[in-house]
């Protein structure tokens, strides 16, 4: 097939794209937008697989097939609570096939080069025959690609295997704070670009080889030293990277497809990161670089008891109230309690009371978690709202059910100014008549920090398991 | 260990600390009960009806004071009741101890552990023991029955065909729980009810009774400690004065219930007040007995002035409802002896850590345990001060700034990023200029594109953005077709890789859209 076709191809999987972004604008354009991007990716691996000078189809086929086997079946396994990680997982690979493709574009230029020589570029096949036909500048160019692609290919790919532990509960969530992380980051940083320098005036691929190991041992580090409750940002941020590594790969390569793809993936991420960081009220930098923000005062001690409350005592409280806001937290993914909420839910309509949820923009481990876990249990999704729709309502609501959820309805971050969370916009439930709070145990948060919420005059805690919690209470209403 | 309830000496008191019902729950925590014969009789409750909870009835104080461990009363002990007790004993009722210091001393020489129900700290756990609110909520109700009964008027307005009858105008001053129950009351018979406090956090309490707030324009806040007012300023207080004024010749029924703890009640409705007002009216002054909100208040007693106003100066409305309030008393020394028998074996435990029971313990051991440290939790939550309102102009100031700001950064940004941009193109090649235009757009195609993504579909976002990523495949194929082995195995890899994340990837979007529905 000739070149114009396939770029012609390229334009319109392109357009495919970014229709395909776009379309999540709203929910109901939203199931039409997955086609365009399944139609693009489609129309643009078979635009690629016919180019000519790319060979070894069967190959193609072979892995293709096995990659979308496995994918299939893992995708169809997953729990929709365990979706946090798996999107974290899948970044990795990204980020390892970028390292690959980088090295390979490295030995592919060598032996263009060596074909050069020997005059036998005739013979070259592929990326190696487009490489054999650069000057030298756009050579060094290609290498300063090349390097880009790997640095941030193998940050994503540990960095997101890092991820994926922490979010599935294999690594501790605790931040890790080594002494001098920052220089350590930093030296490391300084170190690969001089790896880059030597690569660039002609030192080999070993170069390369020790950058990639490098800047993985750093994607470890950066997120090891961020703690579980910032993890939304970070795979938000580890999808940018991986459009980045993509689109320093398209560089090298002189694809652009994999240009205007990688841009848009990495740009669309690192807004993604910054509408959540501005939820939490943080700047991106402190986020990104691990760990809260250096306090100045310690932060004010808490002091008071939490009172507990049973079943009973919740479903009488239920039973009393007209309007009931539920505010589900990452405790209601982890105990799987969606449908039994939803089913709470049900119930508490159908005997006329109003029944609302409230979404904080940073509830969950991903950003938009709760409302794919509430989609996933059948809640209507127009009584599912915003922080920022329903936090004015609060004051006239009679019960709010809080359901495994701690920072995001931390009263400390509005009036404790020495807090770590302090500014930062909460869901205001003490407002409330009365809270009932789900939990496992005494513990804090994520984030490590008291709540004096628990100590409020109208908070009820009811400890146990969200799921057996909530199915205590079923059995208690009518 | 026995439980006994004497006789009440205090004259007119009808009510009793124990009543049957009271008796069965605390045999069951492993006690035993006695009572002074006629002790409940006042109060409806029959020596037999005790006899049939199980309850033992002794002919007389001294005999019930000899065999009972713990005694339970209503009013504090006198003095020679306490003379006439034999040493060690524990007891509880209301002991005002700052104001029995005579008392408490004498009950301390007596190595007496004693537990005043008016010091329970008024938090949400010792709710169930408050035996004051337990006794204000009757008292509110009571004087509006007393007023009805004084006033020779409905309380509800009525359209008949003998003629128009106004509604009855009441006014409550001070919305503490019998205050709020005064309100409740005198609404639910239909009166036009009003109220004030000087604590104006409660305006909310007043207003879900169904009440008016009376508003005073001013900026002291009076809350003190444990949900009661703090004595007010002079000019405070002249400000007060001017408000009653206005209303005292409207209004028909007057209701005052106003406390200061440890002080005389605060005197609120001057005699000038009572001239104002209509013949016929009513004053209930339900602080009658710590000297009244009203100058001519004569405690227990009900005075008509020359103009026609009766004062009601009662201070036994709660004994005037004896059985219910007995009913309500005794339960509250029932959960007061739950928290004291941790061990449901009938064997009372007075914990000193206990915050309720530590701040309700005013003698023990041969110390006077009086007053109690401060306690850990607030009884109310100190409401925030609101901010300010920014005036229109300081908001548009501040918003031609927040512009003027963003435009700047923009500004910058442009500058700086053209400069950059010219800078590669110095250097780089043609070629590589070619794709940096793409490269640039498409960052900005993808910027402007992400913004209008709804909130909920963040996750679906990620998911699909994660799955378009893998168009890395693209350079692994255009790899795989080397002549190096080494190339290909690594570009076979990576394809592996990337295709898992293709189909992973939007197999997952498509799994979380289709359960977006709208019910």
């Amino acid at each position: 097939m000739s070149i114009g076709f396939v770029t012609a191809a390229y334009v319109v999987a392109a357009i495919l794209f970014i229709l395909a972004l776009g379309g999540l604008s709203n929910m109901e354009k939203a199931k039409r937008a997955i086609w365009y991007g399944i139609v693009g990716m489609a129309l643009a691996v078979g635009a690629t697989v016919v180019t000519p000078g790319v060979g070894n189809h069967a190959a193609i086929a072979l892995m293709i097939a096995l990659g979308g086997i496995g994918g299939w079946v893992v995708a169809t396994r997953v729990q929709m609570t365990q979706m946090p990680e798996l999107v974290a997982g899948f970044h990795s690979l990204v980020g390892l096939a970028a390292v690959f493709i980088g090295i390979n574009a490295d030995l592919e230029m060598k032996a263009a080069l060596a074909a050069k020589e020997a005059g036998t570029v005739e013979q070259l096949a592929g990326f190696a025959a487009t490489i054999a036909k650069k000057s030298s500048v756009e050579l060094s160019m290609l290498k300063v690609e090349l390097f880009l692609g790997i640095l941030i290919g193998a940050i994503t790919f540990t960095g997101s295997v890092v991820a994926y532990g922490k979010l599935a509960g294999k690594i501790s969530s605790a931040a890790l704070t080594l002494p001098f992380r920052h220089q350590l980051n930093l030296a490391g940083f300084v170190l690969c670009f001089l790896l880059g320098w030597m690569y660039l005036d002609g030192a080999g691929l070993w170069t390369m080889i020790v950058v990639a190991i490098l800047a993985g041992a750093i994607g470890w580090h950066l997120i090891m030293a961020i703690g579980g409750a910032d993890m939304p940002v970070v795979v938000s941020m580890l999808n940018s990277y991986s459009g980045w590594a993509a689109a320093a790969i398209g560089f090298t390569l002189g694809n652009d497809l994999l240009i205007v793809v990688g841009a848009l993936v990495g740009s669309s991420g690192a807004i993604l990161s910054y509408i959540m960081c501005r939820g939490m009220n943080r700047s991106f930098v402190s986020v990104i670089l691990g760990g809260w923000g250096g306090t100045g005062a310690p932060a004010a001690e808490v002091s008071g008891e939490m009172i507990a409350i049973d079943a009973d005592g919740v479903a009488s409280a239920l039973e009393e109230a007209d309007s009931i806001i539920i505010v589900p937290g990452y405790g209601m993914a982890v105990a799987q309690a969606q449908q039994s909420v939803s089913e709470l839910t049900r119930r508490l309509r159908a005997q006329g009371k109003q029944v609302r949820f409230a979404i904080h923009p940073v509830a969950g481990r991903l950003p938009g978690h709760m409302n794919v876990l509430l989609a996933e249990a059948k809640v209507p999704y127009d009584i599912v709202l915003e922080m920022d729709e329903i936090n004015d309502d609060f004051p006239n609501t009679d019960v709010v059910i809080v359901i495994g959820a701690n920072d995001i309805v931390n009263p400390a971050a509005q009036e404790d100014p020495n807090s770590p969370i302090a500014g930062m916009p909460v869901l205001e439930v003490w407002k409330a008549k009365q809270v009932i709070v789900l939990k496992r145990g005494q513990g804090t948060g994520y984030s490590g920090i008291e709540n004096p919420l628990f100590f409020k005059e109208n908070t009820r805690m009811f400890y146990g398991d969200a799921k057996a919690s909530i199915d205590a209470l079923l059995s208690k209403l009518s | 260990m026995k439980i006994g309830a004497p006789r009440e000496l205090h004259p007119g008191e009808k009510r009793v600390a124990l009543t049957p019902d009271s008796a069965r729950q605390l045999q069951k925590l492993g006690y035993e009960c006695l009572v002074e014969s006629g002790a409940g009789e006042a109060a409806m409750f029959s020596d037999e009806a005790y006899r049939e909870a199980g309850v033992k009835v002794v002919p007389d104080a001294a005999a019930l004071w000899a065999e009972a461990d713990i005694v339970v009363k209503v009013r504090e002990p006198k003095i020679e009741e306490i003379d006439a007790a034999p040493e060690g004993k524990t007891v509880i009722s209301f002991l005002w101890p700052a104001q029995n210091e005579d008392l408490l001393r004498r009950m301390n020489e007596k190595r007496m552990t004693a537990l005043a129900m008016d010091m329970v700290p008024r938090i949400s756990r010792a709710q169930k023991m408050d035996a004051l609110s337990s006794m204000a909520n009757i008292a509110g109700y009571r004087a509006v029955i007393e007023a009805g009964a004084n006033f020779g008027r409905f309380f509800t307005g009525q359209v008949t065909a003998a003629g128009k009858v106004p509604p009855a105008k009441v006014l409550v001053i001070g919305a503490g729980v019998a205050g709020l129950a005064a309100i409740g009351t005198a609404v639910s018979l239909g009166a036009i009810v009003r109220a004030f406090d000087v604590r104006p956090e409660v305006a909310e309490q007043i207003e879900s009774m169904g009440a008016e707030f009376l508003m005073l324009d001013f900026s002291d806040d009076l809350s003190g400690e444990g949900g009661y007012a703090k004595p007010a300023s002079p000019e405070f207080i002249e400000k007060e004065m001017e408000l009653f004024r206005q209303q005292a010749p409207e209004v028909d029924i007057v209701i005052t219930t106003a406390l200061i703890p440890g002080r005389p009640a605060p005197k609120l409705w001057p005699e000038e007040m009572v001239k104002l007002m209509k013949p016929g009216s009513v004053i209930i002054d339900l602080a009658a007995e710590r000297g009244g909100n009203c100058d001519l208040t004569v405690p227990d007693q009900k005075i008509v002035t020359d103009n026609h106003v009766a004062i009601i100066g009662y201070t036994d409305f709660p004994s005037r409802m004896a059985t219910q309030a007995s009913t309500l008393y005794a339960t509250n020394i029932r959960h007061m002896l739950t928290d004291l028998t941790p061990g449901k074996d009938g064997v009372c435990v007075v914990n000193m850590e206990d915050d309720v029971i530590r701040s309700c313990t005013v003698c023990k051991d041969g110390e006077i345990t009086f007053p109690p440290p401060p306690l850990k939790v607030q009884a109310i939550a100190k409401p925030k001060p609101k901010p300010k309102e920014p005036t229109p102009e300081e908001k548009a100031a501040r918003e031609a700034e927040e512009l003027r700001r963003s435009l700047n950064h923009t500004a910058w940004m442009l500058g700086v990023g053209g400069a950059l941009c010219l800078l590669v193109g110095l250097v780089a090649p043609a070629s590589f200029m070619q794709h940096f235009i793409v490269f640039v757009l498409s960052v900005f195609v993808g910027y402007h594109v992400i913004w209008g993504v709804a909130h909920a579909l963040h996750t679906p976002l990620m998911a699909i953005t994660n799955a378009i990523s893998s168009i890395i495949i693209v350079g692994a194929l255009l790899q795989v077709g080397s002549s190096s082995t080494t190339v290909v195995i690594l570009a076979a890899l990576a394809i592996l890789m990337a295709s898992v994340n293709i189909f992973g990837g939007f197999l997952v979007t498509r799994r979380m859209l289709a359960m977006f529905q709208r019910s």
